[in-house]
């Protein structure tokens, strides 16, 4: 029988057909070609990874020249990190996630867009360097002063403005993950019960949050030093190269933890359904996920144990590296436990899984192994290090994905992957890795150096090498035959049945072949396993049963619940599908990769262009108010369409988004801070002869006195708003904008009216960096303000649908923060020092 | 609508007469968050001390991090205790591996005790370098 309900439902999540296909923002479009994406930057990655093995089969070899060895290892390291492994788990994620929560999309789709475009833009940017020659040098990690004043060309500058952009875009994912997981859960799935999938996403997009700011602090910092000459990393003018490897190793390792915590996530998943059983211990593995992602942040200098830093520093991370296996290890207990209470279905899922799990083993053995510092100082930048992180990514992570594809192809497109090429794939994969890095450690103690391109003879490298090229390309063909089964025509193989591996997690409540809907109607669950343990759960989502099991408007809507309970809370309307993430991510773009050539003059047509698409898309696509405030959204229940303050996605999305932003900001004081620490004169009265100067003490304390006028002003504005008082909300908004840009003027007229060279020593341009990020921030805080009172003009925010002013409030508390600690700082810490 | 549907009433209510852990997301948080600042507290004044006062004589060093510890020790142990308490409370079964709706008190309170646990563990870990290790260098 025909329901109109569930064509009405079908029509408003429809995939947009033709070109207009690619206009498309629904997480399933947008998770596969971020999927697709990576994997393509994987294999790119890893023909890299080939050619090095090439060159290194032989001793003095020189069929690469130093140079072109040099840009392909760097390459190959970026490419896996940045552009492979971080996205892979935002792909998977934005494709999976909603379909754990029975949600129907996440909650900023138009966000996903504008963050995969972004991707695709920057990679293709930085991994096109390569075909001409330019591409970075440096290594994966950059770091100067090599960077900064031995390599000529624009290699580091794509480096840091290329990954830059795709690190903003990592940010937007996490974001949009973090608000997914806490409010976009059906009804009833409360925090205890949640997928350990969506425990394991929750704590890593958070970790990204707080680990991607300092490097993009970083990038800043020497994309300074590197266009203008702000002495930042330069030990001439007091400058010191150790703050990029703080800055970048604070981003560095739990950026590890951030790649293998959503891999194993894949694990949590499947152990369960191949052992027929749920999870043993879930309080346990959530200990794990959280206690990994809080310690993993106190590891950073055992990255910097050679570089002489006191022993009781390196004494305390070394403690720390020590008691982040503890966490590490509980989760893969877990997994044994589980398997071993249940009643195990081998596949070649599982066979990744167990190989995943005893490689990954391995590879934390020796990475306890080098966090003893003595053992570090004699394995540091030896090819040991690359045994181990290899063992340590590949088994924590590539090995789990290929299980994750095995597992999830059919979710994907309702057929399955071949078991007996898999087989193939598994064995070829587990022995050419084996054969391709266990060499590595015996090379490495035989005291072979990394990012070297050819070694003499004579030294016992050779066998080690040679062997590690033939297991290499093992490796190498155990993907091609995965690539062939992933690709090959599958028209005649017959759709799977549905939950085809009678899995107990929501994500397999979708038909075969899947509807663009996500689900056909937003149950309640009272379960982990629902699949398993609910009765008739699946009759009754396909009946419409449950929740939104219609689209009466024809607009796109999903369920919003409470963070810890999953109350019913609020009905979402979510944008469709439009152009505008797409041109968004171009035009950003473009002023990123302008900048890097010095095209001033594109670059800033692309930030006047990237400016109006995204508030276009703000103005068309965010707050709208909707033409009635509460609609039934099925079980007798209402729910309003509109909200704001706490109970807002939007204010979530702007409390995490401000978080990430301070962290930058922090990092650059820790800068300033750290400076102070290394100088036995900080700041220097002169240097080199020349005067050393600052902002000054009045100028930066008039700037924080007028940044609380703004603030107090736009906390009355919000107020005045509410209470439905035009005037006093135009005049109070226009008060907060006048003290915003006056607050600007006066932080920026300290350091001129001193005449402050930021050139001249890095006191100045420590304080000259802390300038200009407020001054753009107040900039941005008065544009925020002109946008709400141009709602207001335009009747799209009112006394009762306010949501932008309470954000915009929201985000000035952080702003009026940042002022403080920078006016304070430049303005009174000179006296203390 | 099927009989099914009608038998999933969800108790969205907290069972039992306090409601020691509701809402309280942040609180699992606690534990590590106090072992994240007395490390940095520790590295911060290490890092300060021996690049700006004194390499020497390390007894200053050792005493700050002992008043941080004395500080830091008793509020994760505190959390881990109130944790444990509201993890009990109803007496749920050891080894306990709920399942249940109206159990999140329950969870909240066993993970928060396990990360408090671990907390105690990774901040006696730093402290034990300040013991053992006699100097800057």
């Amino acid at each position: 029988m025909k329901d109109p309900r569930a064509d009405r439902l079908l029509k408003a999540w429809e995939t947009p057909k033709g070109w207009r296909y690619w206009s498309a923002v629904n997480n399933s479009e947008v998770g596969l070609w971020y999927t697709l994406t990576a994997f393509a930057f994987f294999l790119f990655g890893g023909v890299l990874a080939l050619i090095m093995r090439v060159q290194l089969a032989l001793p003095d070899n020189d069929w690469l020249t130093p140079d072109q060895y040099n840009q392909i290892f760097t390459m190959h390291g970026s490419v896996m990190m940045f552009l492979f492994a971080v996205p892979i788990l935002e792909a998977i994620s934005i494709m999976l996630l909603p379909e754990m929560l029975g949600a129907r999309d996440l909650p900023f789709p138009r966000l996903s867009a504008y963050g995969y475009w972004c991707f695709l833009i920057g990679g293709v940017f930085v991994c096109g360097s390569l075909f001409f020659g330019v591409g970075p040098r440096g290594g994966w990690f950059m770091y100067p002063p090599m960077t900064t004043e031995y390599q000529d060309g624009i290699g580091p500058d794509i480096w840091l403005l290329g990954l830059s952009f795709i690190e903003i875009a990592s940010i937007a994912a996490a974001v949009e993950l973090i608000v997914g997981v806490l409010k976009c859960r059906p009804p009833g799935m409360r925090l205890n019960l949640i997928p350990l999938y969506a425990w394991y996403i929750l704590v890593v997009a958070v970790m990204i949050l707080f680990a991607f700011p300092p490097l993009i602090a970083g990038d800043l910092l020497m994309e300074l030093e590197r266009a203008m000459d702000w002495p930042f990393f330069d030990v001439e003018r007091g400058g010191d190269p150790m703050l990029w490897q703080h800055l970048f190793w604070i981003f560095g390792h739990p950026e590890v933890y951030i790649v293998f915590l959503p891999s194993i996530a894949l694990v949590a998943m499947m152990v369960p359904t191949f052992a027929r059983t749920p999870m043993a211990g879930y309080g346990w593995i959530v200990l794990a996920a959280v206690g990994t992602g809080f310690l993993s942040f106190g590891l950073w200098v055992h990255h910097m144990f050679t570089t002489g830093l006191p022993g009781i520093s390196i004494g305390i991370f070394s403690a720390a590296s020590e008691a982040v296996a503890i966490p590490t290890g509980v989760q893969i207990f877990c997994f044994i436990a589980t398997l071993l209470v249940g009643r195990v279905q081998r596949n070649v899922c599982l066979k990744f899984v167990l190989a995943g799990l005893a490689t990954f083993i391995i590879g934390g053995l020796t990475g306890v192994m080098v966090a003893i510092a003595p053992f570090d100082y004699q394995a540091h930048d030896t090819y040991f290090i690359v045994g181990h992180l290899h063992y340590v990514l590949i088994g924590g992570t590539i090995f789990p994905i290929v299980a994750g594809f095995y597992y999830y192809y059919p979710f994907v497109t309702g057929k399955q992957l071949s078991e007996r090429l898999g087989n193939i794939t598994f064995w070829l994969m587990l022995i050419g890795f084996n054969v391709a890095f266990f060499p590595m450690h015996i090379a490495g103690l035989l005291g072979m150096p990394r990012r070297v391109y050819t070694f003499p003879g004579g030294m016992g490298f050779e066998w080690p090498n040679l062997i590690s090229s033939i297991g290499a390309f093992g490796l190498g063909a155990g993907f091609l035959v995965l690539l062939w089964d992933v690709f090959r025509p599958k028209g005649k193989l017959p759709l799977v049945p549905r939950n085809v591996w009678n899995a107990g997690t929501l994500e397999w409540s979708g038909e075969i072949p899947d509807q663009p809907w996500g689900i056909r109607s937003i149950p309640i669950i009272n379960s982990r396993y629902p699949l398993w343990e609910q009765e008739n759960l699946l009759a009754d989502i396909d009946a419409g049963n449950f929740y939104l099991p219609d689209a009466e408007e024809g607009r796109r809507e999903t369920l919003v619940t409470s963070a810890v309970d999953a109350e019913l809370m609020q009905c979402l309307r979510v944008p469709g599908p439009s152009f505008l993430p797409f041109w968004a991510a171009v035009f950003t773009g473009g002023v990123f990769i302008f900048s890097t050539y010095h095209w001033w003059i594109p670059a800033g047509c692309c930030s006047v262009l990237s400016f109006a698409t995204i508030v276009t898309w703000l103005w068309t696509g965010t707050a709208e108010i909707p033409e009635k405030e509460t609609k039934p959204v099925g079980l007798g229940q209402s729910l309003p369409l509109y909200v704001s303050g706490p109970a807002a996605v939007g204010w979530w999305a702007m409390f995490i988004t401000m978080l990430g932003d301070m962290t930058a900001f922090i990092s650059l004081v820790f800068g300033y801070f750290f400076y102070w620490t290394v100088h036995e004169d900080f700041p220097p009265e002169q240097w080199n002869g020349e005067p050393v100067v600052g902002a000054g003490t009045i100028w930066p304390l008039v700037s924080v006195g007028l940044a609380v006028v703004a603030w107090c002003a736009v906390v009355m504005a919000r107020r005045l708003n509410r209470g439905n008082h035009s005037v006093g909300f135009y005049s109070s908004s226009l008060l907060a904008v006048a003290a915003t840009v006056a607050s600007g003027a006066s932080l920026v007229w300290g350091p001129y009216s001193n005449g402050m060279d930021p050139t001249v020593h890095v006191y100045s341009s420590s304080t000259g960096v802390l300038v200009l990020w407020t001054v753009v921030h107040l900039a941005l805080g008065a544009t925020m303000l002109v946008y709400c009172i141009a709602r207001r003009l335009f009747g799209k925010m009112d006394a009762k649908h306010d949501a932008d002013i309470v954000n915009v409030t929201l985000g000035w508390h952080f702003l009026l923060l940042t002022v403080a600690i920078t006016g304070s700082v430049l303005a009174l810490f000179p006296w203390v020092a | 609508m099927s009989e099914s549907v009608n038998q999933q009433p969800v108790p969205l209510h907290e069972h039992g007469q306090r409601r020691p852990m509701k809402k309280r997301l942040w609180w699992i948080a606690i534990s590590p968050s106090v072992w994240a600042i007395h490390f940095l507290a520790c590295y911060i004044t290490a890092a300060v001390w021996c690049e700006k006062i004194g390499k020497g004589n390390l007894r200053p060093l050792q005493i700050s991090v002992g008043i941080y510890t004395a500080i830091a020790l008793p509020v994760i142990i505190w959390v881990g205790y109130s944790s444990y308490r509201n993890f009990r409370r109803g007496d749920p079964p050891v080894p306990y591996d709920f399942d249940d709706p109206t159990d999140r008190t329950h969870f909240f309170g066993f993970t928060a005790f396990l990360l408090s646990a671990l907390s105690v563990v990774a901040t006696l870990f730093t402290v034990l370098v300040f013991v053992l290790v006699g100097s800057c260098d």
